[in-house]
């Protein structure tokens, strides 16, 4: 089987789940004996192609307008290009978005339709144009291709209207994968341009992948699809082929981590409630935020409040090596997500043998038996897990000898056989 | 007959490194040695050199008749004993020659008069011994960090023995007053308060070399008619700068040492005009009033109180914390820990978190991207510190009081 996939990013250029999760899905389709070429924006050169051709869009000659048919110029031109969101931005990139974007804006306008485009391949200003600009490139990549797939699979809104277009174009089915949605994002404020884009993405789609039942139940009733149209895919995780040593433990107190983006979504004002009740128990443990986010600020200003600065470090962006090292470095790892499609950094955590305490409102929790399961907003049974975790051995030895066997028993091949029966059912 | 009373300021603010929490617990060099020495080397170049040589001069040619004053804190001594020992010589030079003299003040520009007293009085004790050993005179004079003042503030400091004290002649405290006369402590009146005046200090320290400013180009013969002339400028005409504002805020080419060469020249040219220290000034002049301070003055900010060094949640937790250790540092009493303990203290390090807007004065910017990232950094090396002190203090309990730990049943 031969499948066209759309995606957005792909390692080592990722800022998100999002790219892991594609990387670690087509090799499991690859050890299944499903043939994927992938197609970025941007390809750089140094992605791992041992599973995967991966097509680089800014090297597709668009023949002009010509090769476009009517309902995708129509599609191209639905949405005013006006807006500045950013799915993964924290505040600096943003604001580094932003120069880039002023700097560059004048004459990407002009340039934005022209026979070949250098897409940026990141979550700029122009995110709209460049999404627009990539559905054309899908179509004609549909159409050089004529013959070469059988399905097309396209991964979160910013390529669904290139799925769309391929499929006008080459008649094949449409399969598309929801790895979060403008809800999961936004909270209830969501951006309608990009609803719409989503809308139009699973109404277009022949069967729609949802990383969670999570996340299944937000498209059947936030987008009204057809729940027999839906299914649900759990995500995996992969192992790390060579684990680097590890850093030695330079502190003697037990260290519980918060890591990922510090905004609305993720829940860190939760963490640091529970982290000011915890330490009026326990002396002996610091919790540390690895993150940067619209959020950051207002926290260290909480923690100030709390007066728990001396045992409540704030760590910034950590960049690929140093979040293993924070790995390493942690008792327990905490994922207080008000809403999370899935969460792939508690699988990370228990791999590197971190006991994790995770929200009842993110997918990964639909999967995972030993992990200690609260509801995000109760920080009193947050705080009473990170206390049973960091003051009796046995429980947490319990989770991190369990959990290293569940995690290792959710692999990408199991994932990607369910992708197949989904391909399978399309044909 | 005016008194022009000139004092200069001498400290350097000792900057942290970048301390990340993977440091914790592996390194206990906290500061940005390469920097704190770059500007040390920078200063003492293009200010303390030339300026000590100047007024060295100075004063042998006017016979006695130029004073100055200054005021340096212990950790400035050390720094320049580490680093520029010529420096320290020339301001031994400056004040064996009687007419320079030297204050007290707290041992590392710390907030500690604002938070304990007794800790307060042992840190000036240090500072004062220091001063003595190094250039030979006990300090009679006190001036607080950034001249924060208050009652109780001047009342502990009378307490010490001082006789005189600098600070800000706020204009919501002095309301119609002039700064220009000597004025008492509230609660002792053997207290002399000095206070500066601040348009003629900031005519110097910020305008001098403003093109866009009316009285661009200062000369020294304007200044001076300027203090001849201003009936509100009273008898005692407090000038107080920090010393790096000739030749580093205020460049060598802006004509700022010409300006310092022809002042004597100027003002003693005139028969109503003389040059004193705090000193020469008590004993010659009689406290006009009683000056009432139940607050906090500083001479920052237009607010000229101390929110910009305890305004906001993360100073106050910040403060809090540092001081939480002090009896531990105390009691330990090593001469490691110590150093950190002072420049720790340095209140620097919480100007740069405050919050409030137009606060950035020049010559003390702040090295962070925000008062966030300057509290980040701040608690990870206190953190670490604190770790260091709490481990270090449980041991010498262990050691004093053995029979504690053992078994009950041995």
């Amino acid at each position: 089987m031969k499948v066209l996939m759309f995606g957005w990013e792909f390692p080592p250029h990722i800022t998100g789940g999002l790219g892991t999760a594609c990387y670690g899905l087509t090799r499991g389709l690859a050890r299944n004996g499903v043939e994927v070429k992938f197609v970025v924006p941007k390809a750089y050169g140094n992605e791992d192609q041992r599973f995967v051709r991966i097509l680089n869009a800014s090297d597709v000659e668009a023949v002009y307008q010509d090769s476009l048919t009517e309902s995708i110029r129509n599609m191209v031109t639905f949405i005013h290009i006006d807006s500045n969101i950013v799915p993964y931005s924290s505040e600096e990139e943003f604001n580094e978005l932003r120069r880039e974007y002023t700097e560059e804006q004048l004459h990407k306008r002009s340039e934005l339709w022209y026979q070949r485009y250098q897409f940026s391949g990141k979550y700029g200003a122009n995110l709209m144009e460049e999404v627009m600009r990539y559905a054309v490139i899908g179509a004609q990549i549909a159409k050089d291709m004529e013959g070469e797939f059988d399905v097309i699979h396209a991964h979160d809104w910013l390529t669904y209207l290139a799925g769309i277009a391929a499929k006008e174009i080459s008649g094949k089915p449409l399969v598309i994968h929801v790895h979060a949605t403008e809800y999961d994002r936004t909270g209830e404020n969501v951006n309608t341009n990009v609803f719409n884009i989503e809308k139009r993405g699973m109404d277009a789609a022949d069967k729609v992948i949802a990383v969670s039942n999570l996340t299944r139940n937000i498209v059947i009733n936030k987008y009204g699809i057809d729940p027999c149209k839906v299914v649900t895919v759990h995500n995996a995780v992969r192992f790390a082929e060579n684990d680097k040593g590890r850093p030695e433990r330079a502190l003697d107190d037990k260290i519980v981590t918060f890591l990922g983006r510090i905004t609305y979504q993720k829940g860190p004002e939760y963490f640091i409630e529970a982290a000011a009740k915890v330490l009026k128990q326990v002396p002996n443990v610091r919790f540390v935020m690895a993150g940067s986010g619209d959020m950051l600020n207002k926290m260290i200003r909480r923690v100030a409040k709390l007066g728990i600065s001396d045992r409540f470090h704030f760590t910034g962006f950590l960049k690929g090596d140093e979040v293993n090292d924070m790995f390493a470095l942690s008792d327990v790892y905490v994922m207080p997500s008000v809403s999370e499609p899935f969460g792939i950094s508690p699988l990370e955590a228990m791999r590197s043998s971190v006991p994790v305490i995770i929200s009842k409102q993110s997918g990964v929790a639909e999967v995972l038996k030993y992990a200690i399961k609260v509801d995000y907003w109760d920080v009193d049974a947050l705080a009473d897990a990170i206390y049973g975790l960091i003051t009796y051995p046995a429980l947490s030895k319990l989770f991190i000898n369990k959990g290293q066997e569940e995690v290792m028993s959710l692999k990408w091949n199991n994932a990607a056989m369910k992708v197949v029966e989904v391909y399978n059912s399309v044909i | 007959m005016k008194t022009i009373c000139l004092y200069f300021e001498v400290h350097q603010p000792l900057k942290l490194r970048k301390y990340r929490f993977f440091n914790m617990g592996r390194d206990v060099n906290y500061l940005d040695d390469h920097l704190n020495r770059a500007v040390v080397v920078k200063n003492a170049m293009r200010c303390y050199k030339p300026m000590n040589q100047l007024i060295s001069r100075l004063i042998e040619k006017y016979d006695g008749k130029f004073k100055v004053s200054f005021s340096m804190t212990g950790s400035m001594i050390e720094l320049l004993k580490h680093y520029v020992p010529d420096v320290l010589e020339s301001f031994k030079v400056l004040a064996a020659s009687e007419n320079v003299e030297f204050f007290a003040e707290t041992y590392s520009d710390s907030l500690v008069s604002l938070i304990d007293d007794g800790a307060f009085r042992r840190d000036v004790e240090r500072q004062s011994r220091l001063i003595e050993k190094e250039f030979g005179v006990k300090p009679r004079t006190f001036r607080n960090t950034e001249l924060i003042y208050s009652d109780h503030i001047g009342e502990v400091v009378a307490d010490m023995g001082y006789t005189a004290m600098v600070t800000e002649g706020a204009r919501h405290i002095l309301g119609w007053r002039s700064p220009g006369y000597l004025y008492t402590n509230a609660e002792n009146p053997g207290l002399n308060l000095l206070l500066r005046n601040s348009g003629l200090s900031d005519d110097i320290r910020y305008r001098f070399s403003d093109r866009s400013w009316s009285e661009w180009p200062l000369t020294a013969k304007k200044y001076i008619d300027h203090i001849e002339e201003d009936e509100h400028a009273g008898d005692i005409v407090n000038i107080f700068l920090d010393y790096e504002t000739f030749g580093a805020y205020q460049p060598c080419e802006s004509g700022i040492f010409d300006f310092v060469k022809y002042l004597p020249e100027e003002a003693l040219k005139r028969p109503g005009i003389q040059f004193g220290t705090p000193q020469t000034v008590i004993k010659e002049y009689q406290p006009k009033a009683v000056l009432h301070v139940p607050y906090p003055i500083s001479w920052t900010d237009e607010e000229r109180d101390t929110t910009a060094w305890l305004g906001n949640e993360l100073q106050e937790e910040a403060v809090s914390k540092l001081y939480a250790l002090r009896d531990k540092v105390e009691t330990l009493n090593d001469p490691g820990l110590n150093h950190v303990w002072d420049f720790l203290q340095s209140a620097n390090h919480f100007y740069y978190m405050n919050t409030k807007w137009f606060t950035s004065m020049v010559g003390k910017e702040s090295p962070y991207d925000s008062p966030y990232d300057a509290f980040i950094n701040y608690m990870n090396v206190l953190s670490d510190f604190s770790r260091d002190v709490n481990n270090r203090y449980a041991k010498l309990m262990q050691k004093q009081s053995p029979k504690a730990t053992a078994p009950a049943f041995a």
